[in-house]
């Protein structure tokens, strides 16, 4: 191993001008529970690690007067606890950061960190897909801000120019009628790495029609997907059997997953289908409910 | 409870284990945790070929590097002859082991140690191995047991020459073994309905949390101590002498406390290489392997391959049993294919049986021993069968179990007339528990199966020292992995009749106790405990004599009762008792210290038997199995510390359920191993498991002063049956392949629905 030139910059310009003035491989540290392990078991070799937490922008998590959240892109799944509204406004996305790892994983992980590592299996990035998320990112050229399906490109590998990072992400205020859900599969109940994971989004009517949807599934295929085919399936349906089968269909045919050690692809393929059913059904009660 | 009771002031209370503090404030040394000065670190270099001849190997370059202090290969090791020593469990072949330690001629598995070196940084270590060029012949390889059987299969030694059968040229198979008891032919021939049946499980590891470390230091007079974790300090320093040349009475071997060892410490893997290199060096070395190491190198168990037959009548009778079971032994011969066939159906009074056990080599890492070594696999065939039985008989499968129970009499396949066991009272137990009736839900099922383990005695030797203040210290040579320092600590509390928090039980290094066989097969607190009590009653002959030298009685005048020596009776004379405390003051002057001793080869092991009962809930659409609600009933001989005893079952319970479900070695295509990590090696995690209940059943042995049988092993063996029991019981699906795992549920689920549909 090298030495690691180590940087706690407090702003986003003084961040951006260390990313951009790296001579070597420069990465971006927040919860590090994928740096850390990368690092330790020399799957990665920066030159220069850059701290994101001492900037305040990339730790607060905050309601907008419109309903709208702004989320640093550092804020640990066990802070997003703290707020008040969030989890009940949005209980797609918050379940999908509480299956990160464990309790102690919890009180770092982060959803900038989650997407930026571009696991194809990352189990927020589904729920942030299909609750139409969009990020806010820094970089030598100054800010842009893109929707967060845009960011993987492949495994481990992000549409991140040199020297950019994400600051914080937006979160759409929960519309009338709105509900979230998020499910994975593991062969156990924690401490595993998602074999299918699905987040639905979705708007019901007074009558009970989804009027619009957002379907995302993860671990099927290099990067996660936004799957439209699946929400046109149940766009102006009440879900019932019929749209479920088609639902479920366009996930399966929407997959192109590999055959590894954690899974097969008649399994993957198989399994999106339940999950996308499933998730549709909670994504309905809780749109329901309210 | 079944056996007589009897009254312990201490055997059988749930007292704070003396190792406790230091293990939970951290202070516990384990394997890793040892240092000395001048220490150098230790790499091994590792095969990634399954199979390949070595041609070459150039180490001059990783010599050269700055920092590094020695290199060794197999040449810094004499080859050893081809003999088969006795160790326990299992016998040793020198040959074998100096090989597995250090590739010669080829490697054999991913990961096979191909060299080693000590330099003054881990960092310079590992930099000096990638300097280290190897020049392999790729071979093809082999890891299935079946395909290694087959004709035209790559072979891993062309001189082996199996044991037990003829062959005609070139073979994998090590090993043949046959049990046979009256005549199955006639059993069959008895019969009314007769199943046949073939199954196959994962090769699976151990799983503990602690890999494999050591430190070892050689003098310039040749003398040599060795700090390691294992489950046996004088297997360490046996094999050791051996593979460096050395004399016994040369090396002393201090073993750390433990994290975890199931059997998978029961061999050497890296003292051999730190004694070899601190020789070489002239400096100490510490070897750690990291987890992944530990996976594509330390010993898991056998794959296995069976298929059974099995006979009965319509009114419940197993006439015959007949089967042939195929273990992979790994790189070298040895798998537990002997223990397989003998507990395959040991719990039951069946008349005919024959079993046939094939021991297998294969290119992956050298099985070692895993609780009750064979036994869980052969039984996961054998408990399936009997469940297809006891429904095709329209049996309930514990009722079919009872009726069909081994008990005192009963002449096992594997030889011996059992005396007094518990098999029966623990089926009767699991039927009596308010669990086998409680109601299911849908997509629930519950399953059952039972299971056998020998136990072992074995040599063993203890000290039991009085202090002079009236405490005493317990000495003993086994590794505690289960809590038998507490277990110990309370026998030799109860003989002298003093305060179990006045003896302190400590595990002796090499050469400070009499050689004790490594800690397996259940036997420590059973034969070393026996030792341990035996010791303490000669401290209490001890102590009597000197209180009748202090009365100036015969020494036969004075008996020990409640801590004290008192006249035998009053004939002897009226004498205050004394206490162990005031013999101990006065010993100086009646005699010097007082030290009960004890060793003996210790026989008389009772068998152990389980009955489990296991509820699942199946997700038919993802063919994913929750564990519901598991009990264990298990017969314990006796329960000397309650809470170990259930830690035990508990823990050989779990181990079992993830066997059953998900665990495997992925190999691919090349034959390296792709998940030697606990991410992808799926044990089970706290939050997967219901609370194992435990039922302890009490039928004493009659060979053991305190009725102890052994604990620790027996309850793996059931597992896998009773959740592919309970999964059939679910869902109408049987699963004759392990792991159970969601994929491959979902695909049986899915073959079974096809023709569902089509009707
Ligand atoms: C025991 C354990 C269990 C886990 N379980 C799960 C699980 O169940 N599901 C799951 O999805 N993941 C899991 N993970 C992975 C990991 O915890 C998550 O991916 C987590 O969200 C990463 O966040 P972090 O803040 O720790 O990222 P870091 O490790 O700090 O960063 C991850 C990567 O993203 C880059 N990065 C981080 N922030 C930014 C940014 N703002 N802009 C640009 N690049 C950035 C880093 O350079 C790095 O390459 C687990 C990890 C461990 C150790």
């Amino acid at each position: 191993m090298q030495s690691v030139q180590f940087e706690a910059p407090g702003t986003v310009e003084q961040a951006v001008a260390l990313l951009a003035g790296a001579t070597g491989d420069a990465r971006v540290l927040a919860g590090g529970t994928d740096l850390l392990v990368q690092l330790r078991s020399h799957m990665v070799d920066p030159a220069l690690v850059v701290d994101i937490k001492h900037i305040e922008e990339t730790r607060t998590l905050v309601r907008n007067a419109d309903g709208s959240y702004t989320i640093g892109s550092a804020v640990a799944g066990a802070e997003a606890h703290e707020h008040d509204r969030f989890a009940a406004e949005w209980p797609g996305v918050m379940e999908s950061w509480d299956l990160i790892g464990s309790t102690q994983i919890q009180g770092r992980a982060s959803l900038g960190g989650n997407l930026c590592n571009a696991s194809p299996a990352a189990d927020s990035v589904p729920a942030m897909i299909a609750a139409g998320m969009t990020a806010n990112i820094a970089g030598p050229g100054g800010r842009r801000t893109v929707p967060v399906e845009d960011i993987p490109v492949a495994p481990g590998r992000t549409s991140l120019a040199n020297g950019e990072f994400v600051v914080s992400f937006n979160l759409p205020a929960r519309p009338a009628g709105g509900g979230d859900a998020y499910l994975r599969l593991i062969p156990r109940t924690e401490m595993d790495i998602a074999v299918v994971g699905c987040g639905v989004a979705l708007v019901l009517d007074a009558g009970g029609i989804v009027t619009s949807a957002r379907v995302s599934l993860g671990a099927v295929a290099p990067t996660v997907l936004l799957v439209e085919d699946a929400a046109r399936a149940i766009v102006g349906t009440r879900l019932d059997d019929d749209a479920l089968a088609a639902l479920d269909a366009a996930c399966q045919a929407a997959c192109s997953p590999i055959n590894d050690k954690r899974g097969t692809i008649v399994y993957r393929t198989q399994v999106a289908g339940v999950l996308a059913r499933r998730a549709a059904r909670i994504a309905a009660e809780r749109a329901g409910s309210r | 409870m079944t056996g007589e009771k009897t009254e312990f002031k201490w055997v059988g209370t749930r007292a704070i284990r003396p190792d406790g503090h230091d293990k939970v404030t951290g202070r516990a040394k384990f394997g890793s945790d040892f240092a000395l000065p001048g220490m150098l670190q230790g790499r091994v270099l590792r095969s990634p070929h399954a199979h390949a001849r070595i041609r070459s190997i150039d180490t001059s370059a990783a010599e050269a590097l700055p920092g590094v202090k020695g290199v060794i290969t197999s040449a810094d090791f004499a080859d050893q002859p081809a003999e088969l020593a006795a160790a326990g469990e299992a016998l040793v072949n020198y040959r074998d082991m100096v090989r597995n330690v250090m590739a010669r001629e080829k490697v054999l598995y991913d990961g096979h140690a191909v060299a080693a070196v000590a330099a003054t940084s881990a960092e310079i270590a590992e930099a000096a191995l990638e300097l280290i060029s190897v020049d392999y012949e790729v071979l093809d390889h082999v890891i299935d047991v079946d395909l290694a059987m087959e004709p035209g299969a790559p072979i891993l030694d062309e001189e082996l020459e199996p044991a037990g059968m003829e062959a005609s040229g070139p073979t994998n198979i090590a090993k043949r073994v046959d049990f046979d008891l009256g005549d199955v032919e006639e059993g069959f021939a008895k019969a009314e309905v007769v199943l046949e049946r073939s199954y196959t499980t994962a090769a699976v590891h151990q799983g503990y949390i602690e890999p494999h470390a050591a430190v070892a230091s050689v003098s310039e007079d040749g003398q040599a101590q060795i700090w390691c974790c294992t489950q046996g300090q004088f297997m360490v320093r046996a094999y050791t002498a051996r593979l460096c040349g050395m004399e016994t009475s040369q090396i002393r071997v201090t073993p750390s406390e433990i994290g975890g060892g199931f059997g998978g410490k029961t061999v050497v893997y890296l003292e051999p290489l730190a004694t070899a290199l601190s020789r070489k060096t002239g400096r100490p070395v510490k070897m750690i392997m990291s987890r992944e190491e530990v996976f594509r190198a330390s010993g898991p168990t056998s794959a296995g391959s069976m298929t059974y037959r099995i006979g009965a009548t319509r009114n419940g009778v197993i006439t015959a049993f007949e089967g042939t079971i195929r273990l992979e032994a790994g790189a070298f011969p040895g798998s537990p294919v002997q223990p397989a066939c003998m507990c395959a159906v040991a719990p039951y009074d069946i008349k005919n049986v024959r079993l046939t056990g094939y021991d297998v080599v294969v290119n992956r890492p050298k099985v070692a021993a895993y609780r009750a070594p064979g036994a869980p696999i052969s039984a996961f065939g054998a408990e399936s069968i009997i469940d297809e039985l006891a429904k095709e008989l329209g049996f309930d499968p514990l009722q079919l179990r009872l009726k069909n129970a081994a008990k005192q009499g009963t002449k096992a396949a594997y030889g011996p007339t059992f005396r007094r066991i518990g098999y029966e009272e623990t089926v009767e137990q699991a039927i009596a528990s308010e669990h086998y009736s409680a109601p299911l839900g849908p997509n629930q099922g519950r399953g059952v199966a039972s299971g056998f383990w020998f136990n072992i005695g074995g040599e063993s030797a203890a000290t039991v020292n009085i202090n002079e203040d009236g405490t005493a210290v317990v000495v003993s040579g086994n590794p505690d992995i289960g809590g038998s320092r507490a277990s110990l600590a309370l026998m030799a509390a109860e003989e002298l009749g003093i305060d179990y928090t006045k003896v302190r039980p400590i595990i002796g290094d090499t050469s400070s106790v009499g050689y004790n066989f490594l800690t397996g097969g259940s036997r420590v607190t059973f034969a070393t405990g026996l030792a341990v009590v035996e010791a303490a009653r000669d401290a209490v002959r001890q102590m009597c004599e000197r209180a009748a030298k202090i009365w100036e009685v015969e020494s036969d005048g004075v008996i020990w009762r409640d801590g004290h020596a008192v006249p035998a009776s009053s004939n002897v004379g009226d004498f205050e008792p004394l206490s162990l405390a005031d013999i101990a003051a006065q010993s100086p002057k009646t005699g010097g210290p007082i030290c009960g001793h004890n060793a003996q080869n210790v026989q008389g092991a009772g068998p152990g038997f389980a009955t489990h009962i296991c509820d699942v809930e199946v997700d038919p659409e993802t063919g994913r199995v929750t564990i519901l609600r598991y009990t264990a009933v298990q017969d314990v001989g006796r329960a000397i510390h309650p809470s170990y005893v259930e830690g035990q079952i508990q823990g050989g319970a779990v181990q079992g359920i993830g066997w059953a479900l998900n665990e495997e070695y992925i190999y691919n295509e090349r034959g390296q191993l792709e998940n030697p990590g606990f991410l992808d090696y799926r044990i089970p995690v706290a939050s997967d498991l219901p609370m194992i209940e435990t039922v302890v059943v009490e039928v004493p042995n009659d060979r053991h002063p305190y009725g102890v049988r052994g604990v620790g092993e027996v309850p793996i063996v059931p597992p896998m049956a009773a959740v592919a029991n309970a999964i059939e019981n679910a869902t109408g699906v049987r699963m004759e392949h392990l792991p159970m795992s969601p994929p491959r549920l979902l695909a049986a689920l899915d073959a079974a629905r096809l023709p569902e549909a089509a009707e």
